[in-house]
């Protein structure tokens, strides 16, 4: 009986509305667009976040990544750079590896890797490639996986074995036409036979030498055995470019620091920086730790979600003024009809139901058109730019609850303006 | 219900309207009234003479400043406003000057929005408010609007609005005020139908020819029942029906 009651109210608040249909419409309109705005800066937003999260998350999360950095000019001059002429030396040594080891309680492995950039070349096809000595256990740390062949082993480590593992970018451009395993490739002047196909999670070192490598191919990589590349590249490399050259002596790159667990990486963060600190006179290397990275995107995303759900929540604050100032007119308006109503046995709380049904018709209607349009939009907005964009269950779910409530708490006052009326004066009014 | 019981009784019944600070507006200033079931009152007086005052307390939309008011053997003088709400809604059957139906529904809905707020389920009531509708000529517009009919199908809506609850008393207030003469009579015939079918009527104007067809006339004149003029006995109950 109540639910009927209730259905027929919803019904006349309907029919209310259509008698105006523009009005309605331009009424509903300042909920769609706020609604539809929640949805779709939140889909940005966390679209975005999104893809920064999996970047840091791809550099594994038990990870602490120390990486050599070329001094700054000044510190060079002024420090072991220049006594040695123009010979650099700089960057993380083996020495740190093993000490890193030994001394960082809860430290699982550490693996170190030579980054070294050469040309690589099969037949007639010459590929400018990161040439990564390391260990056999790189694949456990950075995640990657074997796709054919095998990765390095220790046999390969122990006899310094002219063999090499590469990227399976690298396989289809070095190798377009033919199975790369078992062809050897010419890196420098030794050749190497391809012993295995890797697939990447990360790039181990996207800017080795201190951002010199802006617009490279990032996964064009060749895994050695670090043993190999020591003795075959030895630890002073020399770049040549236009008349003058560059010697500079690193003997790691990276080392990557597994940790047991996201608890050892918190406590490890400190001790490593004192400990590397102790050994480094000069400030030639960095941390990174994606753990708290992971932390500060999310912190980011958070103070992004609020900012752009604030702006959007004003706009359905707007469309909720716009609502209460059309029902507050339509009361005025129909003020005889409640007259009529209320001298037909309607109670001030009828009349409250009314007009209060009618704004939530109007703000839920707009709701539900604005999530329609604020699912879609993100999905365009994707099509048009490279942006990415999720819609998530919550916000549309919040986005629909705040057009419902918008539509309470700006009805109110129109419905008990209405219900205060005096029956006689209402059926008075002209 | 016997004839002679009165289901309406006024005892002394005092308005007081506050106008500004000092000024105090005495519109009724102690009227005794009785009708009896099935009886065709007239209320007429010049505007002022507390006509409008008297018929908005005989219709529960405003309470006495002091005196009693007996609807139906009910105190209604002090009601809160729901109780007041309810009892228009069950006891009395409005007609006004223009018509007030309810623009955005159809015939036959505004023949059914008291029954709304009785809570009543409108389905069980089809049939009552379809023979409402034939009884007042307008069975073949059940869903028209009121802006697609005339104002003499207007004010028949509006009658056969007043008897869906099927109240005590049917309210009319100057029912033929906004019609032309011809379909005044024509409401005006409806509206003895009615009487003759056993219904309460009373009737606000200030047209002699209107009030003419009541069986008591009383004239309204400074807030007090100035004359009381009985046209002929209430009559007796006549088997004829409305149709």
């Amino acid at each position: 009986m109540l639910t009927f009651q209730f259905l027929s109210t919803v019904r006349l608040g309907i029919k209310s509305l259509m008698l105006h249909k523009l009005r309605s419409a331009l009424t509903m309109l300042g909920i769609i667009f706020g609604v539809c705005s929640v949805i779709a800066m939140l889909a940005i937003g966390e679209g975005a976040s999104y893809e920064a999260q999996e970047a840091i998350k791809k550099l594994g999360s038990n990870n602490i990544l120390l990486r050599s950095l070329k001094p700054p000019e000044q510190a060079r001059q002024q420090g072991s750079g220049a006594s040695r002429g123009m010979q650099l030396k700089y960057g993380l040594t083996y020495e740190d590896g093993a000490r890193l080891h030994s001394t960082i309680p809860g430290v699982l492995r550490v693996l170190p890797m030579r980054i070294i950039r050469e040309n690589v070349r099969f037949g007639r096809n010459e590929i400018p490639c990161q040439v990564i000595g390391t260990l056999p256990f790189y694949t456990e740390v950075t995640g990657a996986g074997v796709v054919s062949g095998r990765f390095l082993a220790h046999m390969d480590e122990q006899h310094q074995e002219n063999v090499c593992v590469i990227t399976t970018g690298l396989a289809r451009r070095l190798f377009p036409n033919q199975n790369p395993l078992q062809h050897a490739v010419k890196i420098d002047a030794f050749y190497y036979r391809v012993v295995g196909i890797v697939q990447e999670r990360s790039q181990p070192e996207q800017r080795s030498q201190a951002g010199k490598m802006e617009g490279q191919p990032l996964d064009n990589n060749v895994y050695i055995s670090l043993n190999t590349s020591r003795t075959r590249f030895g630890d002073v490399l020399i770049r040549r470019s236009a008349g003058s050259f560059e010697a500079e002596e690193v003997q790691l790159h990276q080392i990557t620091v597994q940790m047991r667990d996201l608890a050892a990486v918190e406590t490890a963060d400190p001790q490593i920086k004192t400990l590397l600190s102790r050994f480094h006179d000069q400030n030639d290397y960095e941390i990174i730790v994606p753990l708290q990275l992971l932390r500060q995107a999310e912190q980011t995303k958070r103070i992004f979600n609020i900012v752009l759900g604030s702006i959007a929540a004003i706009s359905l604050l707007v469309g909720g003024i716009g609502i209460m100032n059309i029902m507050l007119a339509t009361v005025t308006e129909r003020t005889r009809e409640i007259g009529v109503r209320r001298a037909l046995g309607a109670k001030r709380r009828d009349i409250t139901m009314q007009f209060l049904v009618e704004t939530v018709v109007l703000s839920v209607g707009g709701g539900i058109i604005g999530v329609c349009v604020g699912v879609v939009t993100p999905v365009v907005v994707s099509q048009l730019t490279t942006m990415r964009t999720i819609v998530t269950l919550w916000s549309v779910l919040v986005a629909f609850g705040i057009s419902g409530a918008v539509g309470i708490v700006f009805g109110l006052y129109p419905a008990t303006a209405a219900a205060k009326l005096d029956p006689i004066e209402a059926l008075r009014h002209e | 219900m016997p004839a002679e019981s009165a289901i309406i009784r006024i005892e002394a019944v005092e308005k007081r309207y506050q106008l500004g600070d000092e000024v105090e507006v005495r519109a009724l200033r102690g009227v005794d009234l009785e009708v009896s079931a099935g009886s065709y009152l007239a209320i007429m007086g010049p505007s002022g003479s507390g006509k409008s005052t008297l018929l908005n307390l005989l219709g529960c939309l405003d309470r006495p400043s002091a005196g009693r008011y007996f609807l139906g053997g009910e105190d209604v003088s002090q009601m809160p406003d729901d109780a007041l709400s309810e009892a228009r809604g069950r006891k009395i059957g409005f007609i006004f000057q223009s018509y007030n139906l309810i623009a955005q529904l159809t015939v036959i809905e505004n023949i059914q929005v008291p029954l709304l707020y009785q809570g009543k389920d409108l389905r069980a009531y089809h049939d009552h408010c379809l023979k409402l509708a034939e009884l007042v000529g307008l069975g073949d517009r059940l869903h028209h609007r009121p802006n697609q009919l005339s104002g003499g199908q207007q004010q028949r809506v509006a009658v056969a609005r007043s008897l869906v609850n099927d109240p005590l008393m049917i309210l009319a207030d100057e029912p033929t005020g906004n019609l032309d003469s011809k379909t005044g009579q024509e409401v005006l015939d409806l509206i003895d139908r009615l009487n003759q079918g056993g219904k309460t009527i009373i009737l606000v104007t200030h047209d002699d020819r209107v009030a003419s067809r009541a069986h008591r006339i009383i004239h309204m004149k400074d807030g007090l029942i100035d004359r009381e003029v009985v046209m002929r006995p209430p009559p007796g109950r006549t088997p004829t029906s409305a149709n």
